[in-house]
């Protein structure tokens, strides 16, 4: 392990994890640091609860860029089990085997005299067939057996049914699994987890109580206009500032899904690629089906877009 | 430090946040790698700890900056510097102000006194910190203790010597005295604001349970307007329990019977020799409801508590149809799903509400428009206090409701007692009514709710 430096060295402290995922290009408010470090001091997974687009599973991709990790990304969904999971036995594998060797069992068996004699032997070889060479090692098993540590992302597990937490609860309090045929296999280096949830359901006490809890709401105005910034280069100062706060004045609306990060940076791209030096009234109607995705929602903003854009514009004077 | 993270654990219990052992070791754990210089941190690493959703979060944001808001005598001392300054700074505004006399006399007097007139606010409130700690402060539950702590507290700092030095004084130094007074005043106060605060940190759980207490048995059709509000959260807590507890996997598992088709179609890959066995599996139904719920006078609440109840059960409940009458009857599904609870129980009173009930006509309506609802897995709740003003109560068409449904039951908001009197129908009702049962409380409304439920499991 001595032999990768930077994966394996610890986190000095709070700003450093501000600083390292400033320069991956994910803008973390303090609470986020907080939680990266803290689960990396004490060695827990982070729930990252919040509404959708707000930067969740960004959040994973950049730890993992500024660690130096491999992410390992287990998308959960409805059904989702053990063998899809965790491991599975390679079953035409271990067919296709045993039929090659047919004659080779024919000839190790042949010595024997009796039925008892031939099944003592088979007994010998142990199980061949049920050894880690059979075993097909799914994003959870993989995590554990990565040398160096990863960073494995457990997304929106919120979709996936409750018996599949009960399967996890190993896993995030001691990072090791159980194969029955090959007993406890436990992580070479712990994986920094992160699970993400949008809430859909309620998760059990019992998962949450083996995480560090993080809510990431929608990011302050402040905070909103640097992560604009850092992900869209060519954006005027002007520009970034009026469509940030539009932004705000929209999501005090009563909208069905309020536009979240991930739409203020579409929408300032857009932006940019138009060529609007400011927001104005005209550009803001053209596009805003960038920013709200249901027809009702734009009904609700398009009678406000001329009063959030004045607002927006004296917000350049003062601020 | 310890002891004050144990104490800010129980005052987060307080408020409500569910804290485990497990969690406050690991929050001890965070605390003790992030050290606690610095407060917003320090926040932040309880929030990301302790709560575990957003209502908790702000519950426990809140108990985090009242619990810090008051000063520790730990840190009180570990600021030694701090309060030597605010002392030193307390003790060059007196002499000016005050009456160089008061260094003469406090020889005399007791502790607690000189304490008051040296205007030392780093000691007093020292002081007050080490009786709340003597008398157990944080034991307190109820508002009504109130009084009593803060006498206890006041009587630990040594009360009794002030009021001797201070009837001692009015005679000697009637100057001091009423400094004295005004500082017995002003501790008195800080005392009470402790005590209030206390009571704000520790008393709040059990305070809310005695309120929900009072709440579960009060009789619904008679709350006050204040108390609708109240009893709408209530509500809904039922609900989610009732969710919690039947909102478990509706597939179980029988062994023993062999599934003989799902085993050979399983196994046909390797000539039907049975490698996996495919058991005989039990389905459960979920309920299907349909409600009938009279919305004329008195019963009127209680149909809206029960309305709302019945729509917050989601997870648990596939299919409620719901429907309002008082002298006709209406489909209100729609407008329950659609709107909050106030908006959808205000349209519902516009539509149909405040008629005189008619259960005869309202059961035709139901016949004619919605009988194709009622199906053999249906449980048909009626609500209502089956007083039809003399009218024809067609218990034909409840017979005849009830001969297509699983269960028919009726909840009535009136005691057994006066069924049968008066213009009341329950009896001819009753007869074909799987389950008749009195429904004025929350509780007697969640243990109907309950009942019916559990029935499909």
């Amino acid at each position: 392990m001595a032999d990768s430096p930077a994966p394996s060295s610890a986190i000095a402290s709070i700003a450093a994890v501000e600083a390292g995922l400033a320069a991956q290009g994910y803008i973390a408010s303090r609470q986020i640091a907080t939680a990266v470090y803290l689960s990396q001091a004490i060695d827990k997974p982070i729930l990252v609860e919040g509404p959708a687009g707000v930067g969740k599973t960004e959040l994973a991709k950049a730890i993992a860029a500024w660690r130096g990790l491999k992410m390992i990304r287990l998308q959960c969904y409805e059904g989702l089990d053990e063998a899809k999971a965790l491991y599975e036995w390679k079953y035409a594998k271990q067919l296709l085997y045993t039929q090659i060797l047919k004659d080779k069992l024919g000839e190790v068996l042949g010595g024997a005299q009796t039925l008892h004699a031939a099944l003592g032997q088979l007994h010998d070889f142990g199980d061949v067939f049920f050894s880690k060479e059979f075993v097909e090692p799914r994003p959870l098993l993989q995590a554990l057996l990565e040398p160096n540590g990863c960073v494995l992302l457990i997304d929106e597990i919120d979709k996936s049914d409750a018996e599949f937490e009960s399967l996890l609860l190993e896993i995030l309090s001691d990072f090791q699994v159980t194969i029955p045929e090959l007993g406890s296999i436990a992580a070479a280096k712990p994986p920094t987890v992160i699970l993400t949830s949008n809430s859909e359901r309620n998760l059990g006490d019992a998962l949450k109580r083996r995480c560090l809890h993080l809510h990431i709401g929608f990011p302050e105005q402040r905070l909103e206009e640097r992560i604009v910034e850092s992900r869209v280069p060519g954006i005027s100062q002007t520009l970034r500032r009026q469509l940030v706060a539009f932004i705000h004045d929209i999501r005090t609306l009563d909208l069905k899904k309020q536009p979240s990060v991930s739409e203020t940076i579409d929408w300032a791209r857009v932006l940019v690629l138009l060529q609007a030096a400011e927001l104005g009234h005209e550009v803001v109607k053209d596009t805003l089906n960038v920013l709200l995705k249901y027809e009702s929602d734009i009904e609700v903003a398009l009678p406000q877009v001329t009063t959030f854009v004045a607002k927006a514009q004296r917000q350049n004077i003062f601020g | 430090m310890q002891e004050n993270l144990h104490r800010f654990f129980r005052a987060a219990r307080g408020a409500g946040v569910h804290v485990s052992p497990a969690e406050s070791i690991d929050a001890m754990r965070a605390v003790a790698s992030i050290g606690v210089a610095d407060r917003t941190v320090l926040r932040d690493t309880m929030l990301l700890t302790l709560a575990k959703s957003e209502d908790e979060k702000k519950a426990l944001g809140a108990c985090f900056d009242l619990f810090f808001a008051h000063v520790d005598p730990a840190q009180a001392e570990e600021k030694d510097d701090a309060a030597q300054d605010t002392a030193s700074n307390a003790a060059q505004a007196a002499p000016p102000s005050g009456q160089p006399a008061g260094g003469e006399t406090n020889a005399e007097l007791g502790p607690l006194a000189q304490m008051l007139l040296a205007q030392n606010t780093a000691d007093i409130s020292a002081a007050i910190a080490n009786a709340s700690s003597a008398v157990g402060l944080s034991e307190i539950r109820y508002f009504t203790q109130r009084g009593l702590f803060s006498s206890r507290m006041l009587e630990t700092m040594g009360i009794q010597r002030l009021r001797d030095d201070l009837d001692t004084l009015t005679e000697t130094n009637p100057a001091l005295a009423e400094r004295l007074q005004t500082g017995l005043d002003g501790l008195r106060d800080t005392v009470r604001d402790t005590v209030a605060q206390a009571l704000a940190l520790y008393g709040r759980e059990e305070t809310e349970n005695l309120r929900h207490e009072i709440l579960r048995n009060a009789q619904l059709s008679r709350i006050e307007p204040r108390q609708v509000a109240a009893m709408r959260a209530l509500i809904r807590q039922i609900a989610r329990r009732l969710r919690e507890r039947y909102s478990k996997p509706r597939k179980r598992q029988r062994r023993g019977h062999l599934d003989v088709r799902r085993t050979l179609r399983r196994n046909a890959a390797w000539g039907s020799v049975p490698f996996l066995t495919a058991w005989k599996r039990r389905h459960r139904d979920r309920p299907k409801i349909v409600a009938l719920c009279d919305v004329s006078g008195s019963v009127a609440r209680v149909s809206d508590f029960f309305l709302l109840l019945i729509h917050s059960l989601h997870d648990v409940v596939s299919d409620v149809r719901s429907f309002a009458f008082s002298g006709h009857l209406i489909e209100v599904s729609e407008i329950l799903e659609q709107k909050s609870a106030e908006e959808a129980m205000a349209e519902i009173m516009h539509k149909v509400g405040f008629g005189s009930s008619d259960y005869g006509s309202s059961l035709v309506d139901f016949e004619k428009q919605f009988m194709a609802s009622v199906t053999p897995q249906t449980t048909v709740i009626v609500l209502g206090d089956a007083r039809s003003n003399k009218l024809d109560p067609r218990a034909d068409i409840l017979k005849a409701i009830s001969e297509r449904a699983k269960r028919v039951v009726w909840l009535n908001p009136e005691g057994r007692v006066t069924w049968g009197w008066g213009d009341s129908e329950m009896p001819r009702y009753q007869t074909f009514c799987n389950v008749v049962r009195p429904c004025a409380t929350a509780q007697q409304l969640e243990r109907a709710v309950s009942d019916i439920v559990s029935a499909y499991q």
